[in-house]
């Protein structure tokens, strides 16, 4: 199988601007590879550096050495994007226009033709159930159907690779469960989709493998199935340990 | 292009969607209005005081349009984090630096011919003459010069802390030349040195904003021979060009190193 997502070495330091300050390490030499077809879950407690990675993988950050590949292609390329998808952890969107002139302006920048982008739109929008509020400026959609907009986003180029930042963060029973419906679909059409989240027994459910960051190292990598037997506990069990958490007497 | 062109269109649907332009276009309608409507002092010449009222609250209200548009676009867009569903797509930081601008030209240049037409109305209505030719080379230099004035906006915007900040140094530097741009160099002539090479500097340095205004002509009614020859304008047309593509090239210089986090 040939990886479509791989970091080699990756470093990234910031540096304060306080001269007393230290440096701080976010990312301290990751290798990660992410292969095609699979669900990848990415896991830490907060600060360990899950953010960091998804922005020098979408080309946010530059990192201060070592090197990340989107299907063989620096991240530093714009070109590296063209096959991926991004759905972040809240919706960001344009708020004045409505999901149709949203999905039509990403649709353009992939520089799909406009027969094609019209046919997506009215597939996408009836996969993420928006069809009767495409008209709707963005800022009247509730939380989940933001959030949906979103996925509809992240969809429109029929991406190869998915990068889904605690997709299911904030949104009701319900719409945790649309949004793993649709992870379940992509998942069966052999979509690579490499999240991260904190929700440890859907990242159980739907991963293949995971990775646990903790203060920038990569600690843990592999199946869960394997995880789950090698440490003989689920899979929060094996986050906790793997993060040194020592329960504390109240 | 496509992408640039992309980036544009959102910019133009914001402005359309915002209440600014209609509210500024609104008031000059009111206050012109208002002038044409009455006849102070029984001058047969009131219709160049309407001109001059009028092309001044043009002239303010393109100003405001565009500094506020321009302001506002990528420091907005990094406030409110539409920037990062943005990038995350194949597109260069340098192209939606460019998307911006040539949305928020394109929109203030549809804002400013709004205004136009409504001057060339206002002025029709009283002289019962409309020197189109004129008209147009004053809409187009003045177009020409917002352009400069937003390429500079759009590099204040990644080089300072904060729109309000940006918005002010912009109206002054702007305000400033168009007053006394193109008398520095006299000036400078009554200083005592090293003040006078530097204020000589600033004047070979700075874009001249003033060449653009053709209001004098406008309001006095100097048509024919008095206006600019077609090259001219041209020549204009250029420099305005020049000044704004080095303003856009630095902005993007300064986003491209910029971390967004």
């Amino acid at each position: 199988m040939n990886a479509v997502l791989r970091t080699e070495n990756l470093r990234v330091e910031y540096r304060s601007r306080d001269l007393k300050q230290q440096t701080k390490v976010a990312l301290a030499g990751l290798d990660l590879s992410v292969q095609t077809g699979e669900v990848f879950g990415f896991l830490g407690p907060n600060g360990a550096g899950k953010t960091t990675t998804m922005n020098v993988l979408l080309g946010y950050v530059n990192a201060t050495a070592g090197a990340a590949f989107l299907f063989d292609v620096n991240v530093r390329e714009p070109i590296a994007r063209q096959r991926i998808g991004y759905l972040p952890e809240l919706t960001y969107y344009y708020k004045f226009l409505t999901a149709e002139e949203l999905l039509r302006f990403y649709a353009r920048i992939f520089e799909i033709p406009k027969n094609e982008t019209e046919t997506r739109i009215d597939r996408l929008l009836k996969l993420v159930e928006l069809e009767h509020a495409r008209k709707r400026p963005i800022r009247t959609y509730s939380k989940g159907m933001q959030q949906r907009a979103g996925i509809a986003q992240a969809l429109i180029n029929n991406p190869d690779l998915l990068l889904l930042d605690e997709p299911t963060s904030g949104l009701d029973p319900l719409g945790r469960m649309k949004v793993r419906e649709i992870i379940q679909r992509l998942k069966n059409e052999g979509k690579t989709v490499f999240f991260s989240s904190h929700e440890l027994g859907e990242v159980e459910t739907i991963c293949d493998r995971v990775g646990i960051l903790h203060q920038g190292e990569l600690k843990v990598q592999g199946r869960v199935d394997d995880l789950v037997k090698e440490h003989q506990c689920n899979l929060e069990q094996v986050f906790l340990k793997v993060v040194g958490y020592q329960p504390q007497a109240i | 292009m496509n992408k640039i062109f992309a980036v544009a269109g959102v910019v133009i649907k914001e402005l359309y969607r915002r209440k600014d332009f209609y509210v500024l276009f609104i008031l000059t309608v009111l206050i012109t209005g208002l002038m044409w409507l009455m006849n102070f002092f029984h001058d047969e010449q009131i219709i160049r005081f309407i001109k001059e009222i009028c092309l001044l609250l043009i002239w303010i209200s393109s100003l405001v349009i565009a500094v506020t548009t321009a302001a506002r676009q990528i420091p907005f867009e990094r406030e409110s984090r539409t920037i990062f569903p943005l990038l995350a797509k194949p597109i260069s930081r340098w192209q939606v630096m460019i998307g911006k601008f040539v949305g928020c030209w394109l929109a203030t240049g549809v804002a400013l011919l709004v205004f136009y037409i409504f001057f060339g109305l206002v002025s029709a209505s009283r002289e019962h003459t409309l020197p189109v030719d004129a008209y147009f080379q004053a809409f187009w230099l003045h177009w020409q010069m917002l352009g400069i004035v937003i390429a500079m906006t759009l590099l204040g915007s990644v080089a300072l802390s904060t729109p309000a900040a940006n918005m002010t140094i912009v109206f002054i530097i702007t305000i400033g030349i168009l007053a006394m741009g193109g008398f520095l160099h006299k000036l400078a002539e009554h200083m005592a040195e090293p003040s006078a090479s530097l204020l000589t500097a600033i004047y070979f340095v700075i874009p001249h904003l003033e060449l653009f205004n053709m209001r004098e002509l406008i309001i006095h009614g100097w048509t024919g021979a008095a206006l600019p020859r077609w090259i001219d304008v041209l020549g204009g047309t250029v420099y305005g060009l020049a000044y704004s593509a080095f303003f856009l090239i630095t902005a993007c210089l300064v986003f491209r190193r910029k971390a967004l986090n």
